[in-house]
């Protein structure tokens, strides 16, 4: 089956701090070089804490910002430069949802209209709103609300209406449920399920929390400092993660239950500054199995099992 | 040095422009010897008169020789009496800066310490009194506020002198007209600052170790409230010139405004180009005094100066 | 912005008695005067009593009521050629009023625009606009008005273009600095991720949310409009006979203040009248739209 979405060797730098005017300002890797695909109909699940460079890799997912290296199938055809006429046609099949649902929102206008726009937008009948806010469970008479009016909850169905009302191949979630109460959270992420079930569409779906990403997604990427450590089915992070920070990330999840994220990240200290990531493999200053190669060596993905790779030197022994 | 150098520039850019946008507006307005000379003049009297103005020359030519002329103090000779201009205008800048000042003065005598009390007792009748006093100054049309300060204390009252500028009794109603409406500026600038200040956490701090109210607002509120105000200022001088103009025309105050009115009215180019010229440089100058002094009362501003001792 | 939004749900659940009810005295009279004057301005042909030109040289300097000697038919007296005041005000009111708008209307949409442009193109664009405000904001307007209204003569379309370039550059700064920080809004950035255009964009989204601000702005602007053409034709430029004006009225009423100090000071408390409502206006709007702007 070929892939919906290809990107290969993803690299992507932020300047920090300012430029002096002898000094060119310093840069740190937000993503540096990351390489995923997704088929159709298929969720991938990203995971990692935050800083590790996985709402970037969102962004260059949907063009919003253009990679410094790298490149980017989608559908077998390179993605547009960002805000060309054929970028905005691209929008009709690739969409955002992130985390917050409000600020998405104009808040001068009723949801509805904001639903239709997305239709006006493309030229396409605006009637198909009321059918896209009933899909996502919201009752016709909270169409003519405004933004000020909902909850949380509310307002990200909303969003995922507006995404959906153009009927898009891939939708990118970006902590989907992150600005939500636990309780609400699950209903989001039941929605998210059902509504792929129903449209067979792709998601790309962004997480720190380890147990909402195991709940949707069909395979994981594990991002950390800007770059994939461990990657591959859901089943298998069930059974035996590889990389020392995806077990840490593991064990940080108290029971495997999606509608609770109590201590999701791992307890072995803070993360180390992106601006400033240690040499070697990234994680070594937080892997109690570090060796002096780590400090000095880069890890590479390897294949460990059937379509499972990540990136350590030492799996090998510590497995 | 570098934010020197950028300020002066800036400056300097846009000294040319002012220069220049005068120098056309003011040219392309009309031929001045129709304006200046009776209408029955002969054509050979107003061809002497071109070629005596330098009016006969390409405009180009014109263009750079006045900008030649300026770059060595030269502003050109009245048309109306064959002086220099400068010279005409040089005479009139004391009274026009006597009035200036003392309406400054005033204006920051009254509208700082009236905006620091509103601030102190936000939302009290103080408070309300104040900026209801500010809202009426501004208000006002001084052209307006001169006139019923005429009607009163020289009509009615006959305390004051209505024009002319030979005594200190003079000064008095002219300075007021002037700098009523900017001490109401001031004031309420005054306190829109003063209470952001107040609500910073410094401030706070200062309260918990045990400094008194006085000592509060005299050292720790003060300076930080200041540079917004001196900002203002800044901006406002532009302001305070065309007031100036009408305040001056209203009490016969032979300042540099009248002398503009008079320029004004009997068409004498050079004599308005040089008015509008010093003042433009008046005001950049001002622009530029005003961003030393914030840098002065703003550490932050300042880039490679020595830290000033509290 | 935020205090914008709260301020938009706490409107959209207001009812207009509540509203009337928790509106100051000063600002319903604020508000009254400047329904007046927009009535005047629409209707002074209309209304006034007499023809505003009309010369009646056996009726010269009749005073206003109640003075001794003032007669109803000219309640607000008559000037030295003995023309109905209340209708020579009336004339100027609506004269002032109209200019004052026209002027500010001009000078707010070349402003916003030329910010619009500021803030989308960015770059060398942005900086030659930039430039350009500031060089307006270090050019002594007032006087250069003076010498041009001189050298030009007396222009109508001259007049009103130079009121307009009167404070354009403070809606342009206003209108970059609101533009960048509307356009890094959730919602702006999340219209442009379904695929909307630039202008889409800001005629859709950040023209009508920046639109509270940018109308305190023109309100606080009014009355230095009015007071710029006032005093212009106060000095004898601008308007001029047989036209007249509040300022013009005032500058004629000038020569007369020991025979007659009402031909100045009843235009005069006109003119104060009016940018005080507009003033208390402007305050009032700014205190409950846009804190921020409080400088």
């Amino acid at each position: 089956m070929t892939a919906l979405l290809r990107a290969t060797g993803l690299r992507k730098s932020y300047a920090t701090g300012r430029a002096g005017l002898f000094r060119p300002s310093a840069r740190f890797n937000a993503v540096d070089g990351v390489t995923l695909h997704i088929k159709p109909g298929e969720t991938l699940g990203v995971v990692g804490e935050s800083g590790c460079g996985k709402s970037t890799l969102s962004r260059l997912v949907l063009g919003l910002a253009q990679a410094d290296a790298g490149e980017i199938l989608f559908d077998g055809a390179p993605l547009p430069r960002a805000d060309t006429d054929d970028w905005r046609r691209m929008r009709i099949r690739m969409q955002l949802v992130h985390q917050n649902a409000a600020g998405a929102l104009d808040p001068r206008l009723p949801v509805r209209a904001q639903v239709e726009e997305a239709l006006r937008i493309h030229k396409r009948a605006p009637e198909r709103a009321a059918r896209a806010l009933s899909d996502v469970g919201l009752p016709p008479a909270m169409a003519a609300r405004y933004p000020h009016e909902m909850s949380g909850g509310q307002l990200q169905r909303v969003v995922i209406a507006r995404a959906l009302a153009l009927d898009p191949d891939l939708l990118v979630l970006d902590e989907p449920v992150s600005a939500l109460d636990v309780s609400i959270q699950a209903q989001i992420v039941n929605l998210i399920r059902d509504l792929q079930a129903a449209r067979g569409l792709a998601y790309l779906f962004v997480s720190h929390d380890v147990a909402v990403v195991r709940h949707v997604a069909d395979r994981i990427a594990v991002m950390y400092l800007g770059r994939v450590v461990e990657e591959g089915p859901t089943a298998a992070f069930r059974t035996g993660a590889l990389h020392p920070y995806t077990r840490a990330l593991l064990d940080a999840v108290p029971v495997p239950d999606p509608g609770c994220r109590g201590g999701a990240v791992p307890r072995i200290g803070d993360p180390p500054n992106p601006a400033a990531p240690p040499p070697g493999c990234r994680f070594h200053p937080r892997c109690p199995f570090a060796v002096h190669r780590c400090r000095a060596e880069p890890p590479v993905l390897r294949e460990f099992a059937a379509r499972h790779h990540a990136a350590c030197h030492r799996i090998e022994e510590i497995a | 040095m570098r934010w020197f150098a950028i300020k002066s520039l800036r400056a300097f850019v846009t000294l040319w422009l002012v220069v220049t946008f005068v120098f056309f507006v003011l040219r392309l307005s009309g031929d001045p010897t129709m304006i200046l000379l009776p209408d029955d003049t002969d054509a050979a009297t107003r061809s002497f008169y071109r070629a005596l103005w330098g009016l006969d020359r390409p405009i180009w030519d014109q263009y750079l020789r006045y900008v030649a002329g300026l770059m060595q103090g030269d502003f050109g000779i009245s048309f109306r009496n064959n002086m220099d201009a400068f010279q005409l205008v040089r005479d009139r800048v004391p009274k026009t800066a006597l009035l200036g000042w003392t309406a400054l003065s005033i204006a920051l005598v009254l509208g700082i310490p009236l905006g620091i009390l509103a601030a102190l007792y936000r939302d009290s009748w103080i408070d309300r009194v104040v900026m209801g006093l500010a809202v009426f100054g501004f208000s006002m049309p001084n052209f307006f506020l001169g006139i019923l300060l005429i009607l009163i204390f020289s009509l009615q009252l006959r305390w004051l002198p209505s024009s002319g500028s030979d005594t200190w009794w003079h000064l008095i109603m002219p300075a007021f007209t002037l700098g009523t409406g900017f001490a109401a500026q001031i004031a309420r600038y005054t306190r829109s600052s003063m209470i952001d200040v107040l609500a910073k956490p410094y401030m706070r701090t200062a309260r918990s170790t045990g400094a008194g109210p006085a000592r509060r607002v005299i050292s720790h509120a003060l300076p930080n409230a200041a540079v917004p105000v001196v900002t203002i200022l800044g901006f406002q001088i532009g302001q305070l010139l065309g007031w100036a103009v009408v305040t001056e025309t209203v009490f016969a105050w032979p300042g540099i405004g009248r002398l503009l009115t008079t320029a004004v009215a009997t068409r004498d180019l050079a004599v308005v180009q040089c008015i509008m010229i010093l003042l433009a440089i008046t005001m950049i100058a001002a622009n530029m005094f005003v961003d030393f002094l914030y840098g002065w009362l703003d550490p932050r501003v300042r880039v490679g100066a020595g830290a000033r001792t509290a | 912005m935020s205090t914008l939004d709260q301020d938009l749900k706490t409107a959209a659940r207001w009812k207009p008695l509540a509203l009337l009810a928790r509106t100051p005295a000063a600002v319903t009279l604020a508000v009254g005067f400047m329904a007046l004057m927009l009535c005047v301005m629409c209707f002074a042909q209309v209304i006034q009593p007499h023809a505003f030109d009309h010369v009646d040289l056996l009726n010269r300097m009749t005073p206003p009521q109640p003075l001794d000697g003032a007669s109803w038919a000219h309640p607000l007296g008559t000037d030295t050629l003995g023309r109905d005041l209340l209708s020579r005000l009336l004339v100027a009111a609506q004269t002032s009023m109209l200019l004052s708008l026209l002027g500010t209307v001009l000078g707010a949409a070349m402003g916003i625009a030329l910010g619009f442009l500021a803030a989308h193109k960015g770059g060398f664009r942005d900086e030659i606009i930039m430039a350009l405000v500031d060089f307006q904001a270090a050019m002594p307007w007032f006087i250069v008005a003076l010498a041009v209204l001189a050298f030009m003569g007396n222009s109508m379309v001259i007049f009103i273009l130079i009121m307009g370039l009167y404070g354009w550059e403070t809606y342009a700064r206003i209108t970059r600095g609101l533009v960048l920080s509307a356009r890094e809004q959730g919602y702006a950035q999340a219209v442009r991720g379904l695929g909307a255009t630039p202008a889409w964009i800001y005629t859709r989204h950040i023209l009508p949310n920046i639109a509270g601000p940018l109308l305190v702005q023109l309100t606080i602007n009014f009355p230095s409009t009015i007071l710029f053409e006032t005093s212009l034709s106060f000095l004898g430029l601008g308007i001029r006979p047989p036209m007249t004006s509040l300022g013009q009225m005032l500058g004629e009423g000038r020569d007369y203040l020991i025979s007659a100090w009402w031909l100045a000071v009843i235009p005069g408390f006109t003119i104060f009248l009016t940018t005080l409502s507009m003033s208390i206006l402007g305050d009032w709007l700014r205190a409950r739209l846009d804190p921020s702007l409080e400088t």
